[in-house]
């Protein structure tokens, strides 16, 4: 079958963006300083590519109590779509994030 | 093919008379079609509409240069307006005015049929729009019905009742009123 | 089935409310507003089962249409010159798409100078939008070619246009028969989408595709236009047997025996159906060919009117700066590569809405016979010109 056969009419991708997995294009890995991290969220919201996630619980709880009382959720980088471009780090009011050379 | 000319003034319903009178042909079996000058029309400001009629489908799609009828609701138009324009040989004008046909017809100095109706007084009395601006529409047709002849009283006091916003008894009533009281020399 | 005396936009909307669309998008414009205002009436009384998006332009309009169509719905818009060109963008989507959406065109002057007045510059001028274009010459058909149009779309997933020209339909009234709910449902079934988005199932529309494999989407839209052809002339014929009106992608007027051959599209097309008898009354052999389908543009007609006329005159209520009308050097196109050889006229009239009048276009039948005689003394003419000569 040629391609003109198997195409459909319009071009329909079947599978959402997130099947792309853009981590492999970072050269700097963003850390999370947890201690130093106060959960502003404003890496969660600048973001470009949705890949800091929130979670509540375990290693993320705060040991900051004042934290603790305001927010239960902290930024958590999802490393299989992050493709390391540092705005997060950039970003960061108290410099709780820092940019790692991968490998 | 008949084609009818209506002048009045914007809130007069000079484009409303204009429909009555096709929706009453249509009901009597003629192809109809009616539409305002193709303008920007506001309330007070001269409005022109037209009808055409025919027993054969309507073709003709422009606005009507040389009319059969010319129906003024308003004579204060005649200072601005150019009425009789393209009026036929055999054309009629049909006047709202309190005023004889003979007198008119001096007033417009045409030597075409002259035929007049008050129709101010019979929307006033019919409780029509307020004293100081009645709406004079529904008188203005059920006389074009009378002086036509192409429309029975009965579907043209229907599409009146069909077409009028509010007061469709009233209305229907004026326009019977004028069938009655229209006046030829 | 109800006759009643309606508006060229009391028709589209009447037409628009009996194909069931379940998305109505639209932004008023002058001479457009009374077909959105009757079908926001029709959505907020219940008569008709919809939901009507405001939006805040012609842009967001077509958006809202492609996003609505998109997750399987039938969707409906309406718009007039500078909202159809401020939609340009968004009708290539829709095509691009295969979205078959269906819209009402009220044919209007662009500006500069300011106009509310018709001419078909604006529906011209997205000819290569990939949207089937029909140009209506009546209120009759103004409903009719909604309920068509549907049916054709989505058969070949194409979008569709109907063209209504501004104020000689849009406000004029006219006997127009209203079809059964009933009867419409049976010509034309509810929407079947070949693809659509559902809650749960992520899918991306209109995704980046490389210059490797571009092409082969486009060509598959143009041999839906092509299809659109044959599909046209199957559903006008079948829309004949259910509602008693055949269309096609032309009307002829009596041009088996013409000398000279009048083409037009859209309501002037009406008045020169008159004309032709006035000239034939004369003994004067005219014809009309009536362009109903744009795009895809009807060339096979079009030969064969040519192949027995000795003179083809084109009426472009347009113009495209540069070499006379679109219709003008669509119609000499056609004709190039064919058997005919006769000579073509492109005449220019009734920009802005000047008015056709019979006069005019007797005018326009007298000199195709002086050229057909004489020779065409000049390709492209401007029609009425006041240019103090007197001609017209």
């Amino acid at each position: 079958m040629s391609y003109l056969d198997e195409i459909p009419i319009t071009p329909i991708a079947d599978k959402p963006s997130t099947a792309n997995r853009t981590g492999t294009w970072r050269t700097f890995r963003p850390i999370i300083e947890y201690e130093k991290c106060t959960r502003c969220m404003i890496c969660w919201k600048f973001c470009p590519d949705v890949a800091i996630t929130l979670e509540n619980g375990g290693e993320y709880e705060a040991t900051n109590d004042k934290i603790k009382q305001m927010v239960d959720k902290a930024p958590v980088i999802d490393y299989v779509h992050c493709k390391g471009c540092g705005i997060c780090a950039n970003e960061c009011p108290v410099n709780a994030i820092q940019m790692v050379k991968e490998g | 093919m008949i084609e009818i000319r209506f002048h009045g003034r914007g809130g007069q319903g000079a484009v409303i008379a204009s429909e009555m009178v096709a929706v009453a042909a249509a009901s009597e079996g003629y192809d109809v079609s009616a539409f305002p000058y193709f303008g920007v029309e506001r309330r007070g400001a001269p409005v022109t509409a037209f009808t055409r009629l025919d027993r054969r489908p309507i073709r003709t799609k422009c606005q009507i240069y040389e009319p059969d009828y010319v129906v003024i609701l308003d004579t204060a138009l005649l200072e601005t307006v150019d009425v009789l324009a393209g009026l036929k040989e055999s054309g009629v004008v049909l006047v709202n005015t309190d005023k004889t046909p003979a007198d008119m017809k001096a007033i417009l100095k045409t030597d075409r049929r002259v035929i007049t109706v008050d129709a101010t007084a019979i929307a006033i009395r019919n409780r029509l729009g307020s004293s100081a601006s009645p709406i004079v529409n529904t008188a203005i047709v059920g006389a074009f019905a009378r002086i036509s002849g192409l429309l029975s009283l009965e579907s043209t006091k229907k599409s009146v009742m069909d077409l009028a916003p509010v007061k469709k008894e009233n209305n229907a009533q004026a326009a019977e009123d004028a069938y009655n009281e229209t006046k030829e020399e | 089935m109800v006759k009643k005396v309606i508006t060229g936009n009391g028709a589209s909307a009447n037409g628009a409310r009996l194909a069931k669309p379940k998305v109505i998008a639209a932004y008023p414009i002058t001479p457009q507003t009374s077909i959105i205002e009757k079908l926001a009436l029709m959505v907020s009384n219940g008569e008709l089962d919809a939901k009507f998006i405001k939006v805040e332009s012609e842009h967001s309009a077509m958006a809202a249409c492609i996003a609505a169509q998109n997750t399987g719905v039938r969707t409906y818009t309406a718009s007039s010159s500078h909202g159809l060109a401020l939609m340009h963008e968004l009708l290539m989507w829709a095509s691009g798409a295969r979205l078959p959406i269906v819209m009402t065109d009220v044919n209007r002057a662009m500006g500069p100078p300011w106009s509310i007045w018709a001419d078909q510059q604006d529906t011209i001028a997205q000819r290569d939008t990939g949207w089937i274009q029909f140009y209506v010459a009546s209120n009759q058909e103004a409903l009719d070619t909604i309920i068509l149009a549907y049916k054709v779309a989505e058969t070949v997933n194409l979008p569709a246009m109907s063209i209504e020209d501004a104020f000689i339909l849009s406000h004029t009234m006219e006997s127009v028969d209203i079809p059964e709910q009933e009867t419409v449902d049976s010509f034309l079934p509810p929407y079947e989408p070949k693809f659509r988005l559902k809650v749960g199932e992520p899918m991306g529309f209109g995704s980046l595709v490389m210059p490797e494999g571009y092409m082969e989407f486009r060509y598959k839209i143009s041999e839906a236009m092509d299809e659109a052809r044959n599909v046209i002339r199957t559903v006008g014929k079948e829309f004949g047997e259910t509602f008693g009106r055949k269309y096609g992608l032309v009307e002829e007027y009596k041009t088996d025996d013409a000398e000279v051959v009048l083409v037009i599209a859209g309501s002037v097309a009406s008045t020169a159906m008159e004309v032709v008898d006035m000239m034939r009354d004369e003994g004067k052999k005219a014809g009309v060919l009536r362009i109903r389908s744009f795009r895809p543009f009807p060339y096979e007609e079009i030969r064969k009117v040519a192949k027995q006329a000795g003179l083809i005159g084109v009426f472009d209520r347009s113009y495209t700066g540069g070499f006379g009308g679109a219709i003008g050097t669509e119609v000499k196109g056609a004709l190039y590569n064919s058997d005919a050889s006769l000579p073509v006229k492109n005449y220019i009239a009734g920009l802005g809405g000047r008015d056709i009048t019979p006069k005019v276009l007797r005018k326009i039948f007298e000199d195709m016979f002086e050229s057909l005689n004489g020779g065409v003394k000049k390709e492209v003419e401007w029609v009425g010109l006041r240019d103090g000569s007197g001609r017209w």
